[in-house]
Protein backbone atom coordinates (compact mmCIF):
# COMPACT_ATOMS: atom_id res chain seq x y z
CA UNK A 1 0.00 0.00 0.00
CA UNK A 2 0.97 3.63 -1.16
CA UNK A 3 -0.14 6.46 0.35
CA UNK A 4 -3.95 7.07 0.72
CA UNK A 5 -6.21 7.65 -2.29
CA UNK A 6 -6.90 11.12 -2.46
CA UNK A 7 -10.27 11.94 -2.78
CA UNK A 8 -9.93 13.17 -6.08
CA UNK A 9 -9.01 10.53 -7.56
CA UNK A 10 -11.54 8.08 -5.52
CA UNK A 11 -14.41 10.20 -7.39
CA UNK A 12 -12.53 9.96 -10.52
CA UNK A 13 -12.59 5.98 -10.40
CA UNK A 14 -15.84 5.96 -8.76
CA UNK A 15 -17.27 8.52 -11.83
CA UNK A 16 -15.44 5.84 -14.39
CA UNK A 17 -17.07 3.76 -12.52
CA UNK A 18 -20.42 5.12 -13.29
CA UNK A 19 -19.80 5.78 -16.53
CA UNK A 20 -18.83 2.38 -17.78
CA UNK A 21 -22.38 0.62 -15.47
CA UNK A 22 -24.32 3.58 -17.33
CA UNK A 23 -23.00 1.69 -20.73
CA UNK A 24 -23.96 -1.76 -19.34
CA UNK A 25 -27.48 -0.58 -18.16
CA UNK A 26 -27.93 1.07 -21.18
CA UNK A 27 -28.10 -2.07 -22.96
CA UNK A 28 -29.34 -4.00 -20.39
CA UNK A 29 -32.56 -1.92 -19.89
CA UNK A 30 -33.12 -1.76 -24.32
CA UNK A 31 -33.00 -6.04 -23.89
CA UNK A 32 -35.23 -5.83 -20.34
CA UNK A 33 -37.79 -3.53 -22.57
CA UNK A 34 -37.53 -5.63 -25.91
CA UNK A 35 -38.33 -8.88 -23.54
CA UNK A 36 -41.32 -6.82 -22.10
CA UNK A 37 -42.57 -6.12 -25.26
CA UNK A 38 -42.51 -9.50 -26.69
CA UNK A 39 -43.42 -10.97 -23.11
CA UNK A 40 -46.79 -9.03 -23.00
CA UNK A 41 -48.33 -10.38 -26.06
CA UNK A 42 -51.81 -11.95 -25.73
CA UNK A 43 -51.62 -10.91 -21.44
CA UNK A 44 -48.76 -11.46 -18.58
CA UNK A 45 -48.87 -14.53 -16.45
CA UNK A 46 -46.62 -15.61 -13.51
CA UNK A 47 -46.65 -19.05 -15.21
CA UNK A 48 -45.43 -17.68 -18.45
CA UNK A 49 -42.79 -15.87 -17.18
CA UNK A 50 -41.29 -18.64 -14.46
CA UNK A 51 -42.16 -21.14 -17.43
CA UNK A 52 -38.99 -18.66 -19.63
CA UNK A 53 -36.98 -18.08 -16.20
CA UNK A 54 -37.13 -21.38 -14.32
CA UNK A 55 -33.90 -23.08 -15.00
CA UNK A 56 -32.83 -20.78 -18.00
CA UNK A 57 -29.04 -19.96 -17.29
CA UNK A 58 -28.51 -17.58 -19.60
CA UNK A 59 -31.61 -15.42 -17.80
CA UNK A 60 -30.16 -15.55 -15.00
CA UNK A 61 -26.78 -14.71 -16.07
CA UNK A 62 -28.25 -11.54 -18.02
CA UNK A 63 -30.11 -10.40 -14.73
CA UNK A 64 -27.34 -10.83 -12.35
CA UNK A 65 -24.77 -8.69 -14.31
CA UNK A 66 -27.91 -6.02 -14.95
CA UNK A 67 -28.52 -5.81 -10.92
CA UNK A 68 -24.52 -5.67 -11.13
CA UNK A 69 -24.26 -2.81 -13.27
CA UNK A 70 -27.52 -1.40 -10.62
CA UNK A 71 -25.18 -2.02 -7.60
CA UNK A 72 -22.86 0.37 -8.85
CA UNK A 73 -24.67 2.59 -10.90
CA UNK A 74 -27.03 4.11 -8.65
CA UNK A 75 -25.27 4.15 -5.36
CA UNK A 76 -22.75 6.66 -6.76
CA UNK A 77 -25.26 9.05 -7.86
CA UNK A 78 -27.34 8.51 -4.86
CA UNK A 79 -23.88 9.75 -3.02
CA UNK A 80 -23.50 12.43 -5.27
CA UNK A 81 -26.89 14.11 -5.11
CA UNK A 82 -26.71 13.85 -1.22
CA UNK A 83 -23.41 15.61 -0.97
CA UNK A 84 -24.40 18.33 -3.30
CA UNK A 85 -27.91 18.38 -1.39
CA UNK A 86 -26.32 18.24 2.06
CA UNK A 87 -23.08 19.53 2.09
CA UNK A 88 -22.84 19.99 5.15
CA UNK A 89 -24.34 16.16 6.68
CA UNK A 90 -22.38 12.66 6.54
CA UNK A 91 -25.22 10.95 5.40
CA UNK A 92 -23.81 10.61 1.65
CA UNK A 93 -21.69 7.32 2.17
CA UNK A 94 -23.45 5.39 4.46
CA UNK A 95 -27.16 5.70 2.45
CA UNK A 96 -25.29 5.38 -0.98
CA UNK A 97 -23.35 1.73 1.14
CA UNK A 98 -27.01 0.83 2.48
CA UNK A 99 -29.00 1.78 -1.08
CA UNK A 100 -25.79 -0.94 -2.82
CA UNK A 101 -26.60 -3.29 -0.49
CA UNK A 102 -29.88 -3.76 -1.12
CA UNK A 103 -29.49 -3.47 -4.44
CA UNK A 104 -27.67 -6.22 -4.58
CA UNK A 105 -29.61 -8.76 -1.98
CA UNK A 106 -32.62 -7.62 -3.27
CA UNK A 107 -31.71 -8.05 -6.90
CA UNK A 108 -29.90 -11.38 -6.44
CA UNK A 109 -32.33 -12.71 -4.39
CA UNK A 110 -35.02 -11.77 -7.46
CA UNK A 111 -32.85 -13.17 -9.77
CA UNK A 112 -32.63 -16.32 -7.50
CA UNK A 113 -36.22 -16.45 -6.85
CA UNK A 114 -37.17 -16.29 -11.15
CA UNK A 115 -34.37 -18.64 -12.22
CA UNK A 116 -35.47 -21.67 -9.13
CA UNK A 117 -39.05 -20.27 -9.33
CA UNK A 118 -38.82 -19.80 -5.56
CA UNK A 119 -38.21 -23.53 -4.61
CA UNK A 120 -35.39 -22.79 -2.40
CA UNK B 1 -37.10 63.79 -18.25
CA UNK B 2 -37.88 62.54 -21.70
CA UNK B 3 -39.91 59.73 -22.79
CA UNK B 4 -36.69 58.18 -23.97
CA UNK B 5 -34.99 57.95 -20.85
CA UNK B 6 -33.78 54.60 -20.02
CA UNK B 7 -34.79 53.75 -16.26
CA UNK B 8 -31.53 52.00 -14.95
CA UNK B 9 -31.88 50.31 -11.38
CA UNK B 10 -28.36 49.95 -9.89
CA UNK B 11 -27.16 48.13 -7.49
CA UNK B 12 -26.04 50.19 -4.16
CA UNK B 13 -24.31 48.78 -1.24
CA UNK B 14 -22.19 45.66 -0.68
CA UNK B 15 -23.61 42.31 0.31
CA UNK B 16 -26.08 43.96 2.18
CA UNK B 17 -27.77 47.03 -0.40
CA UNK B 18 -31.03 48.26 -2.25
CA UNK B 19 -31.44 48.93 -6.39
CA UNK B 20 -31.36 52.98 -6.67
CA UNK B 21 -32.94 54.39 -9.83
CA UNK B 22 -31.59 55.93 -12.14
CA UNK B 23 -32.71 58.41 -15.58
CA UNK B 24 -30.06 58.10 -18.27
CA UNK B 25 -30.83 59.00 -21.27
CA UNK B 26 -30.74 57.07 -24.66
CA UNK B 27 -28.38 57.17 -27.47
CA UNK B 28 -27.89 54.99 -30.43
CA UNK B 29 -25.39 51.98 -30.00
CA UNK B 30 -25.67 52.85 -26.10
CA UNK B 31 -23.53 49.81 -24.26
CA UNK B 32 -24.27 49.07 -20.74
CA UNK B 33 -21.03 50.14 -19.98
CA UNK B 34 -21.95 53.63 -21.58
CA UNK B 35 -25.43 53.88 -19.36
CA UNK B 36 -23.40 52.42 -16.08
CA UNK B 37 -20.46 55.58 -17.07
CA UNK B 38 -22.89 58.53 -17.56
CA UNK B 39 -24.26 57.46 -13.96
CA UNK B 40 -21.17 57.92 -12.07
CA UNK B 41 -19.59 61.22 -14.25
CA UNK B 42 -23.52 62.87 -14.72
CA UNK B 43 -25.49 62.07 -11.75
CA UNK B 44 -23.80 60.44 -9.18
CA UNK B 45 -19.77 60.07 -8.42
CA UNK B 46 -19.87 57.21 -5.72
CA UNK B 47 -20.98 54.75 -7.92
CA UNK B 48 -17.97 51.85 -8.16
CA UNK B 49 -17.42 49.98 -10.89
CA UNK B 50 -14.78 48.14 -12.93
CA UNK B 51 -13.77 48.54 -15.79
CA UNK B 52 -10.41 48.94 -18.39
CA UNK B 53 -10.29 48.51 -21.83
CA UNK B 54 -13.62 49.47 -23.07
CA UNK B 55 -13.57 46.85 -26.32
CA UNK B 56 -13.76 43.32 -24.56
CA UNK B 57 -10.15 42.23 -24.09
CA UNK B 58 -9.56 42.68 -20.56
CA UNK B 59 -12.64 40.78 -18.97
CA UNK B 60 -13.35 43.56 -15.70
CA UNK B 61 -16.63 45.21 -16.76
CA UNK B 62 -18.64 41.92 -16.14
CA UNK B 63 -21.90 42.36 -14.61
CA UNK B 64 -25.49 40.79 -13.90
CA UNK B 65 -27.68 42.78 -16.45
CA UNK B 66 -31.32 42.42 -16.34
CA UNK B 67 -30.44 38.88 -14.53
CA UNK B 68 -27.90 37.34 -17.09
CA UNK B 69 -24.08 37.97 -16.31
CA UNK B 70 -22.40 39.80 -19.36
CA UNK B 71 -19.30 41.88 -20.69
CA UNK B 72 -20.83 45.30 -20.29
CA UNK B 73 -18.41 47.40 -22.79
CA UNK B 74 -19.73 45.03 -25.99
CA UNK B 75 -23.60 44.59 -24.51
CA UNK B 76 -25.39 47.06 -26.56
CA UNK B 77 -28.43 48.49 -24.33
CA UNK B 78 -30.81 48.04 -27.64
CA UNK B 79 -30.47 44.41 -28.07
CA UNK B 80 -31.08 43.43 -24.03
CA UNK B 81 -33.73 46.14 -22.92
CA UNK B 82 -36.76 45.32 -21.56
CA UNK B 83 -39.15 48.40 -22.11
CA UNK B 84 -37.31 51.14 -21.25
CA UNK B 85 -35.73 49.00 -17.86
CA UNK B 86 -32.69 48.13 -17.28
CA UNK B 87 -31.28 46.26 -14.06
CA UNK B 88 -27.44 46.26 -13.17
CA UNK B 89 -26.21 44.26 -10.58
CA UNK B 90 -22.95 43.01 -9.63
CA UNK B 91 -21.81 39.37 -10.84
CA UNK B 92 -23.43 36.47 -8.81
CA UNK B 93 -20.74 33.88 -6.96
CA UNK B 94 -18.58 36.24 -5.73
CA UNK B 95 -18.43 38.46 -2.46
CA UNK B 96 -19.61 42.33 -3.22
CA UNK B 97 -16.68 45.13 -2.62
CA UNK B 98 -19.32 47.82 -3.34
CA UNK B 99 -21.72 48.47 -5.60
CA UNK B 100 -20.98 46.79 -9.62
CA UNK B 101 -17.36 45.92 -7.90
CA UNK B 102 -17.13 41.99 -6.67
CA UNK B 103 -14.12 40.56 -5.20
CA UNK B 104 -12.68 38.22 -7.83
CA UNK B 105 -9.45 36.90 -5.48
CA UNK B 106 -11.59 33.63 -5.50
CA UNK B 107 -12.45 33.68 -8.87
CA UNK B 108 -8.13 33.74 -9.61
CA UNK B 109 -6.95 31.84 -6.87
CA UNK B 110 -8.59 28.93 -7.92
CA UNK B 111 -7.49 29.33 -11.23
CA UNK B 112 -3.84 28.69 -9.44
CA UNK B 113 -6.04 25.92 -7.52
CA UNK B 114 -6.60 24.00 -11.09
CA UNK B 115 -2.56 24.32 -11.82
CA UNK B 116 -3.78 26.97 -14.33
CA UNK B 117 -0.47 28.45 -15.17
CA UNK B 118 2.50 27.26 -17.63
CA UNK B 119 5.81 25.68 -16.53
CA UNK B 120 8.04 24.49 -18.79
CA UNK B 121 11.62 22.66 -18.65
CA UNK B 122 13.62 24.53 -21.50
CA UNK B 123 15.86 27.46 -21.11
CA UNK B 124 16.36 30.11 -23.10
CA UNK B 125 19.39 28.46 -24.68
CA UNK B 126 17.27 25.78 -25.83
CA UNK B 127 15.14 25.74 -29.55
CA UNK B 128 11.84 26.54 -29.77
CA UNK B 129 9.16 23.65 -29.13
CA UNK B 130 7.37 23.02 -32.83
CA UNK B 131 3.89 22.62 -32.34
CA UNK B 132 1.93 22.11 -35.82
CA UNK B 133 -1.04 24.17 -35.71
CA UNK B 134 -2.96 21.25 -36.60
CA UNK B 135 -2.00 18.68 -34.04
CA UNK B 136 -4.70 17.86 -32.35
CA UNK B 137 -3.67 19.22 -28.95
CA UNK B 138 -3.17 22.46 -30.39
CA UNK B 139 -6.42 22.21 -31.83
CA UNK B 140 -8.02 21.19 -28.21
CA UNK B 141 -5.95 23.97 -26.38
CA UNK B 142 -7.27 26.77 -29.38
CA UNK B 143 -10.45 26.27 -28.80
CA UNK B 144 -10.13 27.60 -25.06
CA UNK B 145 -7.37 29.54 -25.15
CA UNK B 146 -9.24 32.86 -26.14
CA UNK B 147 -10.68 33.61 -22.33
CA UNK B 148 -10.19 36.65 -20.75
CA UNK B 149 -11.27 35.72 -17.49
CA UNK B 150 -14.13 37.90 -17.29
CA UNK B 151 -15.81 35.73 -14.63
CA UNK B 152 -19.24 35.41 -16.75
CA UNK B 153 -19.06 31.76 -16.68
CA UNK B 154 -18.41 31.23 -12.94
CA UNK B 155 -20.92 33.82 -12.47
CA UNK B 156 -23.71 31.58 -14.50
CA UNK B 157 -22.64 28.29 -12.88
CA UNK B 158 -25.25 26.49 -10.48
CA UNK B 159 -22.52 24.00 -9.62
CA UNK B 160 -20.15 26.96 -7.93
CA UNK B 161 -23.06 28.44 -6.52
CA UNK B 162 -24.17 25.12 -4.59
CA UNK B 163 -20.12 24.09 -4.01
CA UNK B 164 -17.99 26.96 -2.77
CA UNK B 165 -15.11 24.77 -3.51
CA UNK B 166 -16.02 23.94 -6.85
CA UNK B 167 -13.31 24.99 -8.70
CA UNK B 168 -15.54 26.40 -11.77
CA UNK B 169 -15.58 26.74 -15.39
CA UNK B 170 -12.76 29.36 -16.10
CA UNK B 171 -9.90 27.19 -14.28
CA UNK B 172 -10.98 24.08 -15.47
CA UNK B 173 -10.92 25.31 -19.08
CA UNK B 174 -7.45 26.93 -18.41
CA UNK B 175 -6.34 23.59 -17.09
CA UNK B 176 -7.53 21.92 -20.06
CA UNK B 177 -5.42 23.98 -22.69
CA UNK B 178 -2.49 23.56 -20.52
CA UNK B 179 -3.08 19.68 -20.51
CA UNK B 180 -3.04 19.97 -24.44
CA UNK B 181 0.12 22.51 -23.90
CA UNK B 182 2.53 19.57 -25.07
CA UNK B 183 5.30 21.66 -23.45
CA UNK B 184 3.99 22.00 -20.05
CA UNK B 185 5.76 19.93 -17.49
CA UNK B 186 2.80 19.52 -14.49
CA UNK B 187 0.23 17.37 -15.92
CA UNK B 188 0.16 14.80 -13.41
CA UNK B 189 -0.06 17.93 -10.82
CA UNK B 190 -2.85 19.51 -12.51
CA UNK B 191 -4.68 16.19 -13.00
CA UNK B 192 -4.62 15.79 -9.47
CA UNK B 193 -5.72 19.02 -8.56
CA UNK B 194 -8.70 19.45 -11.08
CA UNK B 195 -10.13 15.45 -10.04
CA UNK B 196 -13.43 14.95 -7.97
CA UNK B 197 -15.69 16.67 -6.75
CA UNK B 198 -14.22 20.04 -6.06
CA UNK B 199 -13.00 19.70 -9.67
CA UNK B 200 -14.14 18.59 -13.16
CA UNK B 201 -16.35 16.13 -12.39
CA UNK B 202 -18.96 18.14 -10.64
CA UNK B 203 -19.96 19.51 -13.40
CA UNK B 204 -23.49 18.72 -14.40
CA UNK B 205 -23.23 19.38 -18.07
CA UNK B 206 -25.99 22.32 -17.61
CA UNK B 207 -23.88 24.33 -19.86
CA UNK B 208 -24.66 27.65 -18.72
CA UNK B 209 -20.96 28.84 -18.85
CA UNK B 210 -20.85 27.75 -22.34
CA UNK B 211 -24.40 29.96 -23.23
CA UNK B 212 -23.26 32.59 -21.47
CA UNK B 213 -19.40 33.27 -22.81
CA UNK B 214 -18.85 36.17 -24.08
CA UNK B 215 -16.05 34.85 -26.38
CA UNK B 216 -17.83 32.10 -27.46
CA UNK B 217 -15.71 29.38 -25.40
CA UNK B 218 -17.08 26.05 -24.42
CA UNK B 219 -16.42 25.45 -20.85
CA UNK B 220 -18.57 22.34 -20.44
CA UNK B 221 -16.32 20.66 -23.37
CA UNK B 222 -13.12 21.44 -21.89
CA UNK B 223 -14.82 20.13 -18.38
CA UNK B 224 -15.62 17.00 -20.45
CA UNK B 225 -12.59 16.46 -21.97
CA UNK B 226 -11.21 16.72 -18.43
CA UNK B 227 -13.40 14.17 -16.58
CA UNK B 228 -12.40 11.65 -19.89
CA UNK B 229 -8.86 12.50 -19.67
CA UNK B 230 -8.84 12.47 -15.62
CA UNK B 231 -10.44 9.26 -14.71
CA UNK B 232 -8.50 7.13 -17.29
CA UNK B 233 -5.95 8.28 -15.85
CA UNK B 234 -6.95 7.24 -12.36
CA UNK B 235 -8.17 4.15 -13.54
CA UNK B 236 -5.91 2.87 -16.30
CA UNK B 237 -2.71 5.28 -16.17
CA UNK B 238 -2.26 8.51 -18.79
CA UNK B 239 0.49 9.18 -20.76
CA UNK B 240 1.78 11.40 -18.20
CA UNK B 241 1.87 8.31 -15.61
CA UNK B 242 -0.80 7.11 -13.01
CA UNK B 243 -2.65 9.35 -10.52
Amino acid sequence: MGQAMSEGVLQAKLWYAQRISAMVLGLCVAIHLAIIFYAIRGGLTAQEILGRTQGNVLFAIFYEIFVLACFVHAPIGMANILQETFPKSSVARPIAWILALLILILGTTAVVGVFTGGQI
Amino acid sequence: MSNSDLKVKVWRGSQEGEFVEYLVPRNPNQTVLDVVTYIQRKLDPTLSYRFACRVGMCGSCAMTVNGVARWTCRTHVSKIVEGDSLEIAPLNNLPVIKDLATDMREFFNKWKGAVGFFKGDKTRHDDFTKVQPNSEERQLADAGIECIGCGVCYASCEVVQSRPNYLGPAALNRAWTLTNDVRDVQQLERMQAVAGDAGCHACHSQGSCTEFCPKAIEPTASIAGLKKLVARAAVRGSKWGKL
